[in-house]
């Protein structure tokens, strides 16, 4: 942990700048702020429907239940996928969605079904690149898009929603925002409140893709071939 | 490599491109998918211009605030865990990379796409202290195995055939299958998750950092960067000193511009913000994080009149508007930045000697301008090259006649091209479509029948040039 060379560097640019350098600088306060007008005033079933409808757009396929119904919903995705090996994040939201008993049922039936468990270390990521199927929680949801954000830490490893070939996002209802505006604020006022954000934020929209071969779009050049969102109403 | 990329003169270099039939059909219609998808997101969100306008004055108060981001920067990514490293030179910057690897013992590097590390010509540095270096965007992984440069900022293996595809992998990597697009790309999944899973360090640009966090954040959509970021144990982002935001809330701003302006997606797949190492608690992410914050000529630029060139995003929206790169294509232009903010930035990097061609190669017909993100006014920075190089320079370019002869007679030509200004707009609207001209009348049909021809700028040159004097004057 080190600055190296700051102090010239910096001088050179107020320098040429033509003025001392500077150790305040008021936040500014632009003319306009056209990102605000996005889905204003939308409710969050709207919001949902524009999320359904963005997925068409992303090859994305969507579901949308209640917490009642989420487990025969994910079974039906996976065995839709063909995965019996899956890769789960953990913490709390795994036990109150009641995803933890649901695992130990796919345990006794032949499933292998690994939470992310910081004491296992590498094993992690190792299981996770043979994985079928990534298994996350949307931290908050942006609608215009069509995208999941994830704040990957301890419980939600970068690798879930990396390596396996499918990619299957939970998301609460109430994550559901109207687009990346309300995501950067959010950010942005944990940071002033001195709440360091994750060390990885991960804004995901979809499978891995690219247009690189005679612009042809291809999936999962690097990342998940196929995705799959699940919104739950009553998260 | 460096900024310059081979040694061929610029007229060779033209006639190459001219010459070479499918990399200009490849070019002409990346064009029109890019430009068509753009115009659809900015026409989709209603409200394009004042976008535009919050998107410069976020970059035009970064820049003149550059000095005091940089500073909050390097002490947040300090906070977290990182090592800052500002370099002057591309011979610092690489030095210093060299350093780590010696360090690390380093035997394979993994790459995600990054222009900065280009111009500074970090593979080369690292291949000389003895370590493979992998590249591992999709289409700079087909330009690698071939040893060539890229010729576009977005797609930079746009001039290659899936055909060349195949023959490359067949010769380099042993490929056995055919040349369908998606057997390609899962065999580089396939050969590129084993270099990801075995490599010592991985290596990245930076599209934005957040100076209030220290985040460096990546726009791709590939997934490539997350790759190269989760699985090594050592990190090395590389950025050009004015690739920086003030907040969260600006670089999403910016970051909506970015993916809009370059494909005409709202998000791309992939934006991944990394802050520092990772935490003592998680397993993936790396246990040493180096940030490379680079000038290698940026500062020269600062304070002069061309100031606004940082403010660049690196969208290539100008590169898809421009009908003189979707004559020519991308390696005419002999730099890495190819296009009008290719023909803007490297005579700034990298002096006029190499490149007073290249404020040459453009039509002054401002689509670029109109094109831009974050409005910089590309074509008024190539008539101030083209002055610094007539009256200051006394350098003599003769790239007009080269790059389009009958175009440029009829540009040049005072009367001809003040009945443009006047009538042009309006006589040729019945042959307009899409801000281009195709099939036009008269003097235009040489030129459109070989490609479209753009349409005239709402303001000329000439008038925005009579009025500039008018303001100054008065
Ligand atoms: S100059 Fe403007 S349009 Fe061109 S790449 Fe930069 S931001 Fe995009």
């Amino acid at each position: 942990m080190a600055i190296h060379n700051r102090e010239a560097f910096l001088d050179k640019l107020a320098g040429r700048l033509g003025r001392p350098r500077r150790t305040e600088v008021a936040p500014p306060s632009y003319s306009v702020r056209p990102q605000e007008r996005v889905f204003q005033g939308a409710t969050q079933d709207e919001l949902v429907e524009k999320l359904e409808a963005q997925c068409e757009v992303i090859h994305t396929s969507f579901e949308r239940v209640t917490l009642s119904e989420l487990e025969d919903t994910l079974r039906r995705v996976l065995n839709g996928y063909g995965v019996s090996k899956i890769v789960s994040a953990g913490g709390p939201r795994i036990e109150t969605s009641g995803l933890v008993d649901f695992y130990d049922q796919l345990r006794k039936e032949d499933y292998e079904v690994q939470i992310w468990d910081e004491e296992k270390g590498r094993q992690n990521v190792e299981f996770a690149e043979q994985a079928g199927a990534g298994i996350v929680f949307s931290d908050i949801t942006l609608a215009e898009s069509g995208t999941v954000t994830l704040f990957n830490d301890r419980y939600n490893g970068r690798s879930i929603s990396l390596l396996p070939e499918t990619f299957i996002a939970i998301i609460p209802k109430s994550t559901m925002v109207p687009r990346m505006t309300q995501a950067g604020r959010l950010i942005h006022e944990e940071e002033e409140k001195g709440n360091p954000v994750s060390s990885c934020v991960s804004f995901v929209t979809g499978p891995s893709n690219s247009a690189d071969i005679e612009m042809n779009l291809i999936v999962g050049v690097h990342g998940p071939v196929k995705a799959t969102y699940i919104v739950v109403d009553d998260l | 490599m460096s900024i310059k990329i081979g040694s061929k003169a610029y007229a060779e270099r033209i006639q190459d491109g001219i010459d070479n039939s499918f990399m200009r059909k490849a070019v002409s219609s990346a064009q029109g998918r890019f430009r068509t998808g753009r115009l659809k997101a900015a026409e989709e969100l209603g409200d394009w211009e004042d976008w535009r306008t919050l998107g410069e004055e976020i970059r035009s108060h970064t820049m003149e605030n550059l000095d005091y981001y940089l500073h909050q920067l390097s002490e947040e990514v300090e906070k977290r865990g990182g090592t800052v490293f500002f370099a002057e030179t591309a011979e610092e910057a690489n030095a210093y990379v060299q350093e780590i690897a010696k360090k690390k013992q380093a035997k394979k590097v993994v790459k995600s796409k990054s222009m900065v590390t280009e111009e500074i010509g970090l593979n080369e540095a690292l291949a000389e202290s003895g370590c493979e270096v992998v590249e591992s965007d999709l289409g700079e992984w087909i330009l690698q195995l071939d040893e060539d440069p890229p010729s576009h900022i977005v797609t930079p293996a746009l001039h290659k055939n899936k055909e060349q595809i195949r023959e490359t992998f067949v010769k380099k990597k042993g490929y056995t299958k055919s040349d369908d697009p998606v057997e390609l790309a899962a065999f580089a999944r396939e050969q590129l998750r084993q270099d990801f899973l075995s490599a010592d360090i991985g290596v990245t640009g930076c599209n934005f950092a957040v100076a209030e966090s220290g985040a460096v954040t990546l726009v791709t959509n590939e997934g490539n960067a997350r790759m190269v970021t989760s699985l090594p144990d050592t990190q090395i982002s590389v950025m050009g000193m004015e690739r920086i935001v003030p907040t969260w809330e600006d670089l999403e701003v910016v970051v909506s511009l970015l993916t809009r302006a370059a494909v005409g997606q709202k998000l791309t797949s992939y934006i991944t913000a990394l802050t520092g190492t990772r935490l003592e608690d998680e397993v993936d992410g790396p246990e040493d994080f180096h940030l490379v914050i680079v000038d290698n000529g940026r500062s020269k630029i600062l304070g002069t009149e061309f100031q606004s060139a940082l403010h660049c995003i690196r969208c290539a929206a100008c590169i898809n508007a421009c009908p003189v790169y979707r004559h020519v294509g991308g390696h005419s232009y002999g730099s890495i930045y190819p296009g009008p903010i290719g023909a803007v930035l490297t005579p700034l990097l990298d002096g006029y000697e190499d490149h007073k061609e290249l404020p040459y190669a453009s039509s002054l017909c401002a689509a670029c301008t109109e094109a831009c993100p974050v409005k910089i006014p590309l074509h008024e920075h190539l008539i101030m090259h083209r002055e610094i190089i007539v009256e200051r320079e006394r350098m003599n370019a003769k790239s007009e006649e080269i790059m389009m002869k009958g175009f440029a007679k009829w540009a040049s030509t005072p009367a001809a091209y003040k009945m443009s200004t006047k009538m042009a707009r309006t006589a040729l609207k019945p042959w307009t479509k899409d801000e281009h001209i195709e099939n036009g009348p008269g003097p235009l049909k040489g030129w459109t029948d070989q490609r479209d021809f753009p349409a005239p700028p709402k303001k000329s040159f000439r008038e925005w040039y009579k009025h500039r004097e008018e303001r100054r004057n008065g």
